[in-house]
């Protein structure tokens, strides 16, 4: 695939905004200022050391923490410490983890139509029609009736990835999604992504595979220290850093 | 290079060969094994027979001529030996069953509480954790029956709720329920109440999964399980007549006596045996991975159905096989009932009968058994329960 292949024009709607955001632990200060817009339909790669808050940012996005200033607003409902609010956002926001965190005792179908019963509400019928077609999109439909503990890495985060996309969400959030990966495995998880975006999903995604974030990112972010340094298109990104810590932590990445 | 297996040295050829050391060894242990159970088998018998003591089970019609202080059947002390077995392994069952109920539900009260957020309910169940799995048992045991029940006012002065139960010095006075003309009536209701439980339960399963709407069966079926035998004994009259205990001179008639040794027994077990279940249920909860939590949170699961349909079926996993010990331990400690003149198994058939009789051998052999047959079948419905939610894995 070429250089950003998949150009697309995006929407105008802002789908998550957050601005002046900080949050501390204990007298740690994880996220200093963070001002970040995502439109719709846009792919966004956020990337930098470890520890310098990546994680941290998507995972005030669905609330697993919480932020301690500023606002973080979600297609539209801000998020506050309100439960309703919370859960409404929880539904509309998708999220894949480093290690999967399927849910070992259910098999693969049941992982994908439990939170479609419960929370959406959906007949059992209709849940798994709705499982059976996202798993035929990432390609494993044949092992709808295994657990978890039987398929391999790869298998797994395409189930997870499944997972998340049966509740319908409009943002989706990758959290070194391919990071606890064989390597023999990473590209069957990044093909499944691509696929994704190529469907207009609004995506972010921590990651270090850099390939990924030029063929399909519109914006890569650089974080370090709890700070945003530079946002950039990839091309940009990639052949003309402007920040030294950037061009330091390329340096260190790219050169593997 | 040589092939040690098809081409072996001759020197000590037959002990470095693994299938024939394995033959050795283990027909030399089983020889072993039979020696001396062949020795301590003769070596009884002699001593028998020396003594001039007949062995076997004949002894076991014979009257015992002494009396039980608590019986669930009828027992008089004329019965034979043979009936104060079943009436000590009754009283046996009875603490145990008591036992295993209370501190389960005390146990998982408690390690819930010992993860709550509240600061408070969280070092409360901690110190009880930390008093109770501390202090031995047997102490627990004294300490309920000699300090507290012992030390309870005389009959005259009991304490007393509502004129109803009282608690003395001889024991908790309950009352007890008779049947009564609408007693049939009842226990009908009861059936279609419990049968509508279950329909009412699958009808919802069968809902959701048809319409993804949910109902709440518990609240409904709690109501149903009231409402159905209340309307029952309206029509059909009272289920029971209740003997209120009543103070007649120095001691009370009528209702339900709990004898004091039953009620140390069983609160000083189950409460031994609770802060060990606590422990357990904390543990298999924290077992459960926190990404399995965020996991389901990102999904949009509710707090509740989390518990229910994530956590819970994994910790239980956890769970059974240490709480299965406890189970074990908890019976096996009803055997302290003995130090405190409860009746149990251990105080009236391995104790008082092989006193009277002299039969040693017999009537441990038979205690020992029933412990071994109870801690057996125990184990056997836990572990067919534990495989039954076993997780499959490759």
């Amino acid at each position: 695939m070429t250089e950003n292949a998949l150009k697309h024009t995006l929407g105008d709607k802002m789908m998550i905004e957050l601005s002046g955001v900080n949050k501390w632990y204990g007298e740690f200060h994880v996220l200093k200022d963070i001002n970040l817009s995502v439109r719709q339909g846009e792919r966004i790669v956020l990337c930098g050391p470890s520890g310098s808050g990546k994680s941290t940012t998507i995972r005030c996005i669905n609330r697993l923490e919480e932020h301690q200033q500023g606002r973080i607003v979600v297609d539209g409902v801000e998020l506050t410490s309100d439960l309703k609010h919370i859960e409404a956002i929880r539904r509309e926001v998708g999220m894949v983890f480093q290690h999967f965190n399927l849910f070992p005792h259910l098999t693969v179908l049941q992982n994908c139509t439990l939170a479609p019963m419960w929370v959406r509400n959906m007949p059992k019928k209709e849940a798994d029609e709705v499982a059976m077609h996202y798993l035929n999109r990432v390609r494993i439909p044949e092992q709808a009736n295994k657990y978890p503990g039987q398929l391999s890495g790869g298998q797994q985060q395409r189930v997870a990835i499944a997972r998340a996309l049966c509740m319908k969400p409009k943002i989706m959030l990758f959290d070194e999604p391919t990071s606890a990966l064989d390597p023999e495995m990473v590209k069957e998880v990044l093909d499944t992504m691509i696929q994704l975006a190529e469907s207009g999903m609004t995506m972010l995604c921590v990651t270090h595979e850099m390939g990924f974030a030029r063929t399909v990112a519109d914006r890569v972010i650089f974080m370090d220290k709890g700070e945003i340094i530079e946002q950039a298109p990839p091309e940009a990104f990639f052949s003309n850093p402007q920040n030294e810590r950037t061009k330091t932590f390329l340096g260190q990445i790219l050169n593997h | 290079m040589q092939n040690p297996a098809s081409e072996p040295s001759r020197r000590g050829s037959m002990m470095t060969d693994p299938k024939v050391r394995a033959w050795v060894f283990q027909i030399l242990a089983i020889g072993a094994v039979l020696g001396i159970g062949w020795y301590l088998f003769h070596n009884t018998q002699a001593n028998l027979a020396q003594r001039g003591i007949t062995s076997g089970f004949a002894f076991l019609n014979n009257p015992a001529g002494f009396g039980i202080l608590q019986s669930l059947i009828d027992y008089t002390e004329g019965d034979t030996y043979g009936r104060v077995f079943v009436v000590g392994l009754l009283n046996t069952l009875l603490v145990s069953v008591l036992g295993i109920f209370i501190a389960t539900i005390v146990g998982f009260v408690v390690g819930v509480a010992r993860l709550s957020p509240n600061w408070l309910i969280s070092r409360l169940a901690a110190l009880y954790i930390e008093i109770f799995r501390n202090i031995p048992p047997l102490l627990q045991i004294f300490f309920w029956y000699f300090a507290v029940l012992r030390a309870m006012p005389p009959p005259r002065d009991s304490h007393a709720l509502g004129e109803t139960v009282f608690l003395n010095i001889r024991g908790l006075y309950l009352p007890s329920p008779t049947p009564a003309e609408g007693f049939w009536a009842f226990i009908v209701a009861l059936v279609i109440a419990i049968a509508g439980c279950v329909a009412l339960a699958r009808w919802a399963r069968v809902r959701h999964e048809n319409t993804g709407r949910y109902f709440p069966v518990l609240w409904a079926s709690l109501g149903i399980l009231v409402v159905v035998p209340a309307l029952f004994a309206l029509v059909a009259g009272s289920p029971f007549h209740w003997s209120v205990p009543e103070l007649t001179g120095f001691n009370f008639r009528g209702g339900w006596v709990v004898i004091p040794e039953l009620v140390a027994i069983t609160l000083a077990l189950s409460i031994y045996t609770a802060a060990f279940i606590a422990e357990i249920v904390r543990a298999g909860i924290q077992a459960v991975s926190h990404g399995q939590t965020e996991a389901a949170r990102s999904l949009g699961l509710r707090p509740g159905h989390i518990l229910r349909l994530v956590i819970i079926p994994q910790a239980l996993r956890v769970i059974i096989p240490p709480l299965t010990s406890q189970y074990l331990n908890l019976v096996k400690n009803s055997s302290l009932a003995a130090a405190i003149g409860y009746p149990d198994l251990v105080s009236v058939f391995a104790g008082t009968v092989l006193n009277q009789t002299g039969q040693a051998i017999e009537t441990i052999a038979i205690t020992m058994s029933v412990y071994l047959a109870i801690s057996l079948s125990i184990s056997l419905l836990m572990n067919w329960y534990n495989k039954r939610i076993a997780l499959v894995e490759r």
